[in-house]
């Protein structure tokens, strides 16, 4: 089968790839690009290891082809940060502790990357349910969730300053 | 030399950031998935769609003529592996066992058994090939449910196991693999004592470890049969050792590297995976990668045991309980091995009872083969016990926390399994729940407090570390346990505490087989006990080496040194004057005194202090849906020594939702036939951030006087309580009492309605 030509943009690289039609985002993201932040957890759409930025909104890569990525802006974990800044939620991330195994951890990075950018003072509870698509099986949500809270006080301190 | 007196240290206690952490939240870190080999293959399983099935003939031709396959092998390519015990890990395993596990002889002993693996160029022609095997089978009746099995006319899972434990030896095969029993004291005599005696019954369902990182492996056999194995386990030494006798190599030939490991909960202390992707390469004479499915790590790895436990107690009007009796069936999956002893163990170990006896059953059925799960066995029992103690305080008007203070095991108790305990803090965990603020929090209507309590007695065993001085005065640190929820910081504090020197300046390394001794998997609560005792033992011995190095330097007996701060001083007016030598100063002049400094330590650690907890839960039941709300969740531990406070509370918080899923909703369901309606995460649901409230955490700090810093095991014992802790809240809410686990809304909704429970099928 003939392989799909597609040209899109990744954490802001204009970026070609040749993908086969049934390839999910998140294996041309894995296997052919070489970006093996993004996990694959379930393959299903439930436990949001594989997620990404696609035009501003959090989609699972394993429930988007690669194909789909044609003309669009995808942000991965790798990302987030900028150069060798981290952005906010991953330093709370390692100060809170918010993480254990870490194999959660790119797909929560990048959603609450996601709810700070739509949302500058989310309440826990708006925190919980934006986050309830991925899932965490060490920690208890506990530590990421005060990690976000924390990264969020953070940005609007130094939006203020 | 020990470091028990918390007002010394500088960093042990403190919250530094992980070493691994900014690889692990920016996407570097390299999982079991993650790795690529040049060459590589991927490699995809076929798997029995029976239940219980004869395996008449395999026919490969087809698949083996699809262009881009490269190799397939079946059973029929691997030893057949005699029943051995393998002489690693927690709990001996069964070699035979283990290897027909990986890919089935002769029979399927459950849906989702490997039966033959393919490697192709691509993950799409290896899925195209499986469905090119042709599998012939005979179909038999199987058997799910762990009293159905135990019956006289079940059908038998394995002709040749006759259950052990009893006498004489039974001549007809049974599923029953093992009865094992504990006494103390005379129980039907306590039972005649007693004022009061409590009977009951509960069921618990066969839970998943639910990490998030599906098992994946890639493996490189060369022609000389030298080996790489990439994986994702909880010990890579145990990878080494079950592959090289499933396949039959040499354990020098083959290096096994841990990979970054995505959860594993006991999950990954055995193997599905190596030993048919080794096989594969083997024959095609390229690297093969293998990555489960989630659909395939829930029909073919894990659970825990799905188990019916008996608890009878009886106490005196004042609450002291004169006489306990539990009966434990457990089931064990497709093969012998279920926690049932652990069960039997833990879950009356908080107790001071004169008189006990308990009794387990392991017993086979037509599932996937358990694997370990978080304090294997003990959370099973202990929902049963802590449920019925609940119960039992109810009847004698007695407040259940009291009651476990009343009753509860102190330093000199004899637990009914044998040991005396010494240095523990259960009636500690106790009194500092009943002085929570927690305990005094007002309910609303329809909610209700649920109290609990556990015991896990943790491990140690043996482990290897390494401590290098590096020639700027850095050091770094190898340990050989994969590091599953912050212990590289937790090594690396302990090392720095000794040597003085700043936490940044200590690098910890999990490394593979051939760069540091021989270590234990990552299991048993016990990496910070054994991996921290053994990184601290090395750590003592470079500084004696660097006393010794000052003392060629100043010429002086290395008995007039003295290490301090990170520097070596002349102890004493007598021992002359001297400027102080740093560790870079040493470090870089260690050519001029002898060489490179280092140390390596293997050990076999002892002395494990036990867990005890003691757990609260508030809940709120909604009448109208069955559904509970967790309102509030304390849980109280002695850890010994929180060396990283914030990691220990993580491991406690952990556990706690974890025993929440179990709690209200996880479980399997199974067909008529046998086969696994819900492998997946949407019909599995494990809890989700909008099902938590925050947990609190209360340390209480026993320090194990065995540990250099008094740590003892920490992530176990958490998930031991939550069960009966929530099903005691519901009762108190609702003055319901739910015996059956999951405690989902339709469960809760009948009981309310006063319908007898609805089981699922079995």
């Amino acid at each position: 089968m003939a392989k799909i030509h597609v040209s899109t943009t990744i954490n802001g690289e204009p970026t070609e790839f040749l993908c086969e039609p049934q390839q999910t985002l998140l294996d041309v993201l894995r296997d052919e690009l070489g970006l093996t932040g993004s996990k694959e957890g379930c393959s299903s759409g439930d436990c949001g290891a594989c997620t990404v930025i696609c035009d501003g909104n959090i989609v699972c890569s394993c429930l988007m082809l690669g194909a789909e990525a044609d003309g669009r802006n995808i942000t991965t974990v790798e990302g987030i940060a900028e150069g060798d800044k981290l952005h906010p939620v991953q330093q709370k991330f390692l100060e809170h502790a918010a993480l254990q195994c870490g194999f959660c951890t790119p797909g929560f990075i990048v959603a609450a990357k996601a709810l700070l950018d739509h949302n500058k003072n989310p309440t826990e509870e708006e925190t919980r349910y934006w986050l309830a698509g991925n899932l965490c099986r060490c920690t208890g949500y506990d530590k990421i969730i005060r990690a976000v809270l924390d990264a969020a006080a953070e940005m609007r301190r130094e939006a203020a300053e | 030399m020990t470091y028990l007196d918390k007002s010394t240290l500088r960093i042990v206690g403190t919250r530094p950031i992980r070493p691994d952490g900014v690889d692990k939240v920016t996407g570097r870190a390299n999982f079991g998935a993650d790795m690529t080999m040049p060459g590589m293959l991927w490699a995809k399983i076929k798997r029995s769609p029976h239940a219980h099935a004869r395996i008449l003939s395999i026919n490969l031709d087809k698949a083996l003529a699809l262009p881009g396959v490269k190799a397939i092998v079946t059973g029929a390519d691997f030893p057949d592996v005699p029943p051995e015990k393998a002489q690693i890990g927690a709990a001996p395993h069964n070699l035979r066992d283990l290897s027909r596990n990986c890919i089935a002889r002769g029979k399927v002993l459950y849906e989702g058994h490997a039966v033959a693996a393919v490697a192709a160029v691509s993950p799409a022609v290896a899925a195209e090939a499986l469905d090119l095997i042709e599998v012939e089978y005979e179909v038999l009746p199987h058997v799910m449910d762990v009293e159905a099995a135990m019956a006289p006319d079940a059908p038998v899972l394995h002709d040749d196991i006759f259950t052990a434990g009893i006498e004489p030896r039974p001549t007809k095969p049974s599923n029953v693999s093992k009865v094992v029993r504990f006494t103390k004291g005379d129980v039907e005599a306590g039972f005649r004592d007693a004022d009061v005696i409590i009977e009951r019954r509960y069921t618990t369902k066969p839970v998943h470890q639910g990490y998030i990182e599906p098992h994946a492996c890639l493996v490189s056999v060369a022609p000389d049969g030298q080996t790489t194995i990439w994986s994702s386990s909880q010990g890579q030494f145990m990878v080494r050792a079950y592959t090289a006798r499933m396949v039959g190599a040499d354990i020098a030939n083959i290096r096994a590297i841990p990979a970054e490991i995505g959860g594993g909960f006991g999950g990954k202390t055995i193997i599905y995976l190596e030993p048919l992707a080794y096989m594969l390469s083997k024959k095609s004479g390229r690297p093969v990668k293998i990555v489960m499915s989630r659909e395939e790590v829930f029909r073919a790895t894990g659970p825990t045991s799905g188990a019916v436990v008996e608890v009878k107690l009886g106490a005196k009007k004042d609450g002291r309980i004169t006489a306990a009796k539990t009966v434990l069936k457990y089931q064990a999956g497709a093969f012998p091995g279920s926690p049932v002893q652990q069960g039997c163990i833990c879950s009356l170990a908080p107790y001071d009872i004169p008189n006990a006896e308990t009794t387990g059953y392991d017993v086979l059925c037509n599932r996937p083969k358990v694997a370990a799960y978080r304090a294997p066995g003990a959370p099973i029992g202990s929902f049963a016990v802590e449920s019925c103690i609940d119960e039992l305080a109810r009847e004698l008007g007695i407040n259940p926390l009291e009651l476990r203070r009343l009753n509860g095991a102190r330093d000199g108790t004899k637990a009914a399994h044998g040991p005396t305990w010494n240095n523990i803090g259960y009636l500690r965990t106790i009194e500092e729940a009943m002085a929570h603020p927690h305990y005094r929090t007002p309910l609303g209507p329809n909610q209700g407090r649920g109290i609990a309590c556990g015991f896990w007695h943790n491990a140690g065993g043996e482990s290897s570390a390494a401590v290098h001085v590096n020639e700027d005065g850095t050091v770094t640190v190898t340990e050989g346990h994969p590091d599953i929820g912050g212990s590289r910081a937790s090594m690396a504090m302990m090392v720095a505490e000794v040597l003085g020197v700043p936490f940044e300046n200590v690098r910890p390394v999990v490394g593979d087989t051939t760069a540091i001794g021989f270590s234990a998997s990552t299991g048993g609560s016990r990496v910070t006990f054994a991996g921290g005792m053994a990184v601290t033992q090395a750590a003592q011995k470079v500084v004696e080496e660097l006393k010794k190095r000052a003392a060629i330097t100043w010429d002086i007996s290395p008995d007039a040194v003295e290490w301090k701060d990170g520097k070596a001083y002349p102890a004493g007016a007598n021992a002359g004057s001297f400027e102080p030598l740093d560790l870079a100063t040493i470090a870089n002049r260690s050519a001029r005194t002898g060489g490179p400094i280092s140390a390596e330590v293997q050990i076999n650690a002892q002395g494990q202090g036990p867990g005890f907890t003691t757990h609260l839960c508030d809940v709120e039941v909604d009448r109208e849906t069955g559904a509970v709300k967790i309102l509030r969740y304390t849980a109280i531990q002695d850890v010994g020594r929180a060396i990283h406070p914030s990691y220990v509370e993580g491991q406690m918080q952990g556990g706690v939702a974890q025993g929440i899923g179990w709690a209200l909703n996880e479980e399997y369901i199974y067909d008529q036939d046998g086969r696994l309606e819900n492998p997946g995460f949407l019909d599995y649901r494990v809890p989700v951030a909008s099902d938590m409230p925050m947990i609190d955490t209360v340390m209480v700090e026993v320090p194990n006087p065995r540990h250099p810093f008094g740590a003892r095991g920490v992530g176990e014992v958490p998930i031991v309580p939550p069960m009966a802790a929530v099903a005691n809240a519901i009762a108190d809410a609702t003055g319901v009492r739910l015996r059956d686990l999951p405690m989902s809304p339709p469960r809760l909704l009948a009981a309310l309605d006063g319908e007898p429970m609805r089981q699922a099928a079995e």
